[in-house]
């Protein structure tokens, strides 16, 4: 099996000049990587699982009211939708580039580029507020002062089901409520990346971090690309 | 892992990105489409060509060394659609009940 | 890496090599984070045991007269969710997993050692939230929590229970993330797969079903939360949400959580029976790979439990001949255990009456298990004595048993200390005996159509008989579990030192000194011969007598 198995080491001694960064534990740094990375993998595949039950609730509804979803849908803004995605893509070839500045050594390039991906992430925020303010205003928020008064696409002469509206709007505010809360989560851990990249700290030897918090942004991208259709353009066509 | 080659690697990277917008852009443009039940299915299929290649190219999927990466995410991906899969037999066939 | 037998304070270990709380509380030694769960899940065993004998006392008369039925609710409710999410799912995982898992593969400690004590700390502090939530009233529901009644006509404290869970269930994320970065990661030089002590592939295929199940759960307690306290009612019937939906996906972590529970039970029976057999296990990929198997099929059959819920016959009918197929992996390992002693030179060390134990009450449960999957006999029996007893027999008298048998088997190499032996034979015998008294009539009780979770069954009178059988056994069994608490306690001080291998047993863990020094190994182990290599090492060596294990 070719797991990144070195030679056997003697005792704990590492020999002198090995990276402060490796870890007691690990026999050499490229061990110490793999690991970081297989960790952060199945990390994600955790959270495939735990953003997958509230995919499997919208699939559910959604296949059994259709129409109801659809005028739910409807009245969100297709434009602040599309723009968010299209953020969220350009935060990740920021990112993208930030770990590669930090592969090959270019300070700068690499603070540069994680800032970009920070202020990328506080727009997708921002935008997403804005967003939600509006539902509020419109009474879309579930609970008891929920109203919703919207046809089914198709069919002029049918008002949607409020009810199973209501159940959209709470699957909406779950799922892109707990995908904010991850982008807010991202912001964190970009904001200390950043200081540790102002401060050096990433070298072409070690940069396992940016690289891990990289593959964590990715993430919360791709689950993006799939909830912008599914929640904004369930039934568009005029 | 180790450190990519240079220039080729950063031109593969704005392709994906350019790739990406233009996948979102085609979206959108396809749900004004009236495609009957099609309209979900190719909203799914641009999604997951988008999620392959974040997957396969800013996540380094592709040139990773082995095959164990791979094989994590698709055993994340197996277990969610076994949920949705088998979730679904029985409300697709509780009409025949 | 033999040294050389002597009391304990000669040579330094992972338990004399610092003092203080401060090097136990914020310790990142594999070793002494097992011992810290050690003792917290032991704190929550007794707490549902606690739970368990008032549950036993209400029943030993037909009317509902030591407790309201209210009341009743909450006992049982908290004795499950107390003895599911804080005793069996971490218990052998987190304490001889821990311990075990890189000594096992020759590593100095797991991948994330860091990540480790932070696992310990989300299941206190979900301890901490679930005592709080007793304490200040308790929850009602059953553990299962099945909505309507849980997210909108119970006014017990749903949201903290849950937030409880929700919080331990981190706790065993973040310990299969670690189990499994470790074994692919960390194995020394040599320690190929196939040379894995089964116990690894039993924890390996543990921790996948912790990461792939485990946050199903946990987003289904946020929607519980969020149903209850902001009123988004994704479950809720007046908007034509469907109550099933939450126990779909409940029940599609909590049936893999029963996996999760009783494999490394078995990868520690499979170390148990090759040791006092003193032979390789037979079909040792079988094994393994049943362990897999397990895994994977362990997540296609949830809906076994919602046969009489309302779910589609045909699904029903779907989730039924799954549920026949995950009994086959299970099936495979007990004829390899069996095939395993045959020809071999038995011992009759407490650790193996434990996995003997385990042989016969597993099968029972297993094939009950059968008997349930069977939709038509699965109405009948269903939510009744029936469901009670068959589960408890795989959790009770298989994992318990298993958890039991491997503390025993590992103590002189936890402690340094051994355990004295005919006190731990009568142990597993009060153990047994205790067990059979108070589970086997509640097969009875629930095939003659007692139902579960009622406090009052004066309907039926004659069921009481069976039922003050029940509550003598679980008395016994009480005792049963007392006894090594107190002989392992003693042990710790009088026990006579334990050697390096005091069964002369196979495996890497057991080539270093008892208990091990911080780091494991003094030099990283360099493998070059197979798993059980019983045939070289001979026969459990007479200096094992002379220590007085016998």
């Amino acid at each position: 099996m070719s797991d990144s198995q070195s030679a056997a080491i003697q005792g704990e001694a590492h020999g002198g000049s090995h990276n402060p960064a490796l870890l007691h534990h690990f026999a050499e740094p490229q061990q110490q990587r793999d690991a970081s990375s297989l960790g952060m993998w199945w990390f994600l595949a955790t959270e495939v699982m735990f953003f997958g039950g509230l995919f499997c609730a919208y699939l559910i509804y959604r296949l059994k009211f259709f129409g109801d979803f659809g005028a739910a849908s409807k009245t969100l803004d297709v434009s602040l939708g599309a723009t968010n995605t299209a953020v969220l893509i350009c935060s990740s070839l920021t990112v993208v580039l930030a770990v590669w500045a930090a592969q090959t050594g270019r300070r700068m390039m690499l603070v540069g580029n994680l800032a970009l991906t920070l202020v990328l992430g506080l727009a997708f925020l921002g935008i997403k507020s804005v967003e939600y303010r509006e539902k509020f205003e419109k009474h879309h928020v579930p609970g008891t002062s929920f109203q919703f008064q919207e046809k089914i696409p198709g069919h002029p002469d049918q008002y949607a089901d409020p009810r199973h509206a209501q159940i959209f709007f709470a699957l909406y505010f779950v799922m892109t409520g707990l995908h904010a809360l991850h982008m807010i989560i991202g912001v964190g851990i970009f904001v200390w990346l950043l200081t540790m990249a102002w401060k050096g700290r990433f070298t072409p030897e070690y940069n396992t971090p940016v690289e891990m918090g990289g593959l964590y942004w990715h993430f919360v991208d791709v689950i993006w690309i799939y909830l912008f259709p599914l929640l904004y353009l369930i039934d568009r066509h005029p | 892992m180790s450190a990519h080659s240079t220039s080729s690697s950063l031109k593969t990277y704005v392709a994906i990105w350019i790739a990406l917008l233009v996948g979102t852009a085609l979206t959108v443009y396809a749900s004004r489409l009236d495609l009957g039940r099609f309209n979900a299915a190719v909203a799914l299929t641009i999604a997951t060509i988008k999620a392959t290649l974040v997957a396969l190219f800013f996540m380094h999927v592709k040139g990773a060394s082995e095959k164990l990466t791979k094989l994590v995410v698709l055993a994340a991906l197996f277990f969610l659609l076994l949920l949705l899969g088998l979730s679904m037999a029985d409300y697709a066939t509780r009409a025949w009940s | 890496m033999a040294t050389p037998n002597g009391p304990q304070g000669e040579r330094e270990n992972y338990l004399n090599k610092e003092y203080g709380p401060a090097s136990w509380l914020l310790t990142t030694d594999h070793k002494r984070i097992a011992l810290l769960y050690l003792l917290s899940i032991t704190f929550f065993f007794f707490i549902g045991g606690f739970f368990a004998l008032l549950i036993r006392l209400e029943l030993l008369t037909p009317a509902s007269d030591l407790v309201q039925a209210d009341t009743y609710n909450k006992l049982f409710t908290m004795h499950g969710m107390v003895m599911v999410f804080f005793f069996l799912i971490p218990s052998i995982p987190a304490v001889l997993g821990n311990f075990l898992v890189p000594m096992m593969i020759g590593a100095r400690d797991l991948a994330f050692p860091r990540i480790n004590l932070l696992s310990w700390y989300l299941y206190i502090i979900g301890g901490v939230m679930m005592l709080h939530c007793m304490l200040t009233g308790g929850v009602d529901t059953g553990w299962t929590f099945y909505t309507p009644f849980s997210t909108a006509f119970t006014n017990t404290k749903i949201v903290e229970a849950g937030l409880a869970v929700f919080v331990a269930g981190f706790s065993s994320i973040l310990t299969g993330l670690n189990f499994v970065v470790t074994i692919h990661r960390m194995r020394a030089p040599g320690m190929t797969w196939s040379r894995l002590p089964l116990f690894i592939w039993a924890h390996y295929a543990t921790s996948i079903i912790q990461l792939l199940g485990t946050p199903v759960i946990a987003i289904t307690i946020v929607l519980v939360a969020a149903e209850r306290t902001l009123h988004l009612g994704i479950f809720d019937p007046k908007l034509g949400g469907d109550p099933l939906l939450f126990q779909h996906l409940f029940w599609f972590y909590s049936h893999p959580a029963v996996y999760i529970m009783i494999l490394p039970s078995m990868g520690i029976v499979s170390e148990i029976i090759a040791c006092f057999s003193r032979k390789r296990i037979f079909g040792y990929s079988f094994v393994a790979l049943s362990s897999i198997a397990i895994a994977v099929f362990g997540f296609l059959v949830w809906a076994h439990h919602m046969f009489v819920a309302g779910i589609s016959i045909y699904a029903a009918l779907v989730f039924s001949m799954l549920s026949y197929s995950v009994a086959v992996p299970s099936a495979v390992k007990v004829f390899n255990w069996t095939a395993t002693m045959y020809k071999g030179s038995i011992h009759y060390d407490a650790p193996m009456l434990y996995a003997f134990g385990f042989l016969g009450l597993f099968t029972i449960g297993g094939l009950t298990g059968l008997f349930l999957a069977a939709l038509g006999i699965d109405v009948h029996v269903t939510d009744t004595y029936f469901v009670v007893a068959h589960f408890h027999y795989i959790m009770v008298g298989g994992a318990v048993m298993g958890y039991l048998g491997g503390m025993h088997f590992w103590w002189p190499k936890i402690s340094g200390r051994l355990y004295p032996e005919g006190w731990a034979k009568l142990a597993a015998l009060i153990v047994f005996i205790g067990f059979n008294l108070t589970f086997f009539p509640q097969f009875v009780l629930g095939y003659l159509g007692m139902p579960r979770r009622y406090a009052d069954y004066s309907h039926m009178p004659e069921f009481q008989i069976l039922n003050v059988f029940s509550t003598a056994g679980a008395t016994v069994l009480g005792v049963g579990y007392l006894l090594p608490m107190i002989y392992f306690l003693w042990s710790m001080r009088y026990g006579k030192p334990a050697p390096d291998n005091p069964w002369n047993a196979a495996g890497l863990e057991w080539k270093t000194p008892s208990p091990p020094p911080t780091f494991n190994f003094d030099e990283e182990p360099v493998v070059t011969w197979e798993a059980y290599n019983y045939e070289e090492l001979g026969d459990i060596p007479p200096n094992a007598e002379a220590a007085g294990v016998r």
